[in-house]
């Protein structure tokens, strides 16, 4: 138990000195720009087109879909096209790419929009690495232990077997058991698939020195496993799920015609499901990136209004608010897991669910 | 704004890579997991049931041979019982057909005396006829002879004749 309590209190220490080093390094070499805690949060939330381990920028592949230039452009490194450089007739500018064409620079109006074409960008991206990572993890946790379940048939768990054993019965039989019912079966590898993704994708998010991936705390993340929860959703449903919402049984007639009032209100509740399902995500995810990012921002702005000695004096506070967010952000992990993956599982439920009676 | 843009590559290759690990995983973790921890539920939901009818046997069981035993002490106490009273039954039987065998024999015997007895007399008596005859043929004889001579034949026939 000491030992736990020493190690922890050490990392914390190595943590704290870290950031604080890394503050006045960072404001040493960039005296003249003023530090924008928004523009930093922001630009470390969204995507990007490197990696940043400690001052390392690891480039990372671009991949552009351009119809006018003759469809698949690349993959070239990222390297090309840092701090504004001209690469084939490519620029970027805040991690979107222009076609501005061969030794041009982008132009700004007076709005300081930017009037060049976009490429649809299918660059290997920070989010992707991150998705792929997880894919990865995903795979070697769960063929290791499928493997376990192979070699030691009839016998307990073992290693990483009994590890995830516990998740994967907590998700049958407290997520997809009671919440779809009979028909569960069908569910599971979408549930428990969906389930791991996001709690692995939000556990790397929460790394830090790693590159701060965001990867369930991007939009467009959230938005497929959404996608895939609403298409699962309506190639399952069934007569009575349809007819629920086409002509809701148990409430009066004039609420269905003349007007449809009822379908429309129903409709509507379909197609927010899965926008309620994403922006809870999305929004979740990213909040906790936000609040983590704004105490070491802090820091920055303390150290830039009154030097060292009052980065020092904030970081204490700063880091301790911060590790609290960390112990946070782990049960927030889990638990947007579990909030999606219940979610998801009680909108299958509904569209399997076979009324005995009308209610 | 543009964080709730989604880009349109990420959606791709978000796409690409969840459908490939959903679908790897059905295949080569999900169905063999799940039907592990299936089998072994049945398998810990069938061993508790047969231990428990295992215990419901061994207890039937016990009873029953308890049942047999006190059975089997009952008809020995039967068997026992009953071989006392025909030890007693054949004990009183053969006295009974003792006495009254004894009674027959002595019965017999004395009838035989009887007989034996009356047949003896009977012979006497035969015997004292004719030796009175022959002592009244004698006297006869003698009498034609002699008067005190024929006296004295009776008399000495009469002496030697002893009547037993």
């Amino acid at each position: 138990m000491n030992r736990t309590k020493a190690s922890f209190l050490a990392l914390a220490l190595v943590f704290m000195t870290s950031l604080v080093v890394y503050a006045n390094d960072d404001s040493a070499h960039s005296e003249a720009e003023s530090f924008v805690p928004g523009d930093v949060i922001i630009h470390h939330v969204l995507d990007n087109h490197e990696i940043h381990i400690g001052n390392f920028h690891v480039p990372l592949p671009i991949i552009l879909y351009d119809e006018a230039n003759g469809g698949i452009v690349g993959p070239f490194s990222s390297h090309h096209l840092a701090e504004g450089s001209n690469y084939l007739g490519y620029v970027m500018s805040h991690e979107k790419i222009y076609f501005v064409g061969e030794g041009n620079e982008i132009v700004h109006d007076e709005q300081g929009h930017i009037n060049a074409p976009k490429p649809y960008d299918f660059s290997i991206t920070k989010s992707v690495v991150g998705i792929f990572v997880t894919v990865f993890l995903l795979i070697i946790i769960f063929s290791i232990a499928a493997k376990g379940y192979k070699t030691r048939e009839g016998q307990a768990p073992k290693g990483l077997q009994s590890a995830v054993e516990p998740l994967i019965l907590f998700v049958r039989d407290e997520i997809a058991k009671p919440s779809i019912g009979k028909k569960y079966e069908r569910f599971l590898p979408f549930l428990l698939t969906v389930f791991f993704f996001i709690w692995i994708a939000n556990m790397l998010g929460l790394i830090p020195f790693i590159g701060g991936f965001n990867v369930t705390g991007n939009i467009a993340v959230a938005l497929v496993l959404a996608l895939l929860t609403f298409f699962i959703t309506a190639a399952n449903g069934n007569k009575d799920y349809w007819m629920h919402i086409l002509w809701t049984p148990g409430v009066p007639w004039w609420l269905k015609v003349p007007i449809p009032l009822m379908f429309i209100i129903e409709f509507i509740g379909f197609l927010s499901k899965p926008i309620v399902l994403m922006l809870r995500l999305f929004a979740n995810i990213t909040a906790g990136h936000i609040i983590i990012l704004a105490f070491v921002s802090l820091i920055f702005i303390f150290n830039n209004l009154y030097g060292a000695a009052g980065g020092f004096g904030v970081s204490i506070v700063s880091i301790i608010f911060s590790i609290f967010m960390f112990c946070i952000e782990l049960l927030v992990a889990f638990l947007q897991a579990y909030v999606f993956t219940l979610l998801s599982a009680l909108y299958f439920g509904s569209a399997v669910e076979e009324h005995a009676h009308e209610h | 704004m543009e964080l709730l843009t989604p880009n349109i590559g990420l959606v791709f290759w978000m796409s690409l890579a969840f459908l490939v690990v959903l679908f790897l995983l059905k295949k080569f973790a999900w169905s063999g997991i799940l039907q592990a921890l299936k089998d072994r539920e049945d398998f810990i939901e069938k061993s508790l049931k047969s231990a428990e009818e295992a215990k419901a046997q061994m207890s039937s069981l016990k009873a029953e041979n308890e049942n047999l035993l006190a059975e089997a002490r009952a008809e020995r106490e039967q068997i026992l019982k009953e071989a006392k009273d025909m030890k007693d039954k054949i004990m009183s039987d053969a006295k009974v057909s003792a006495s009254e065998e004894g009674n027959r024999l002595i019965n017999a015997a004395r009838t035989e005396i009887e007989k034996e007895k009356n047949q003896a007399l009977s012979d006497i008596k035969k015997q004292v006829a004719e030796l009175s005859i022959q002592i009244a043929e004698k006297v006869i004889r003698t009498e034609l002879s002699d008067k005190n001579a024929q006296q004295a034949l009776v008399d000495s026939h009469l002496n030697q004749t002893t009547v037993n």
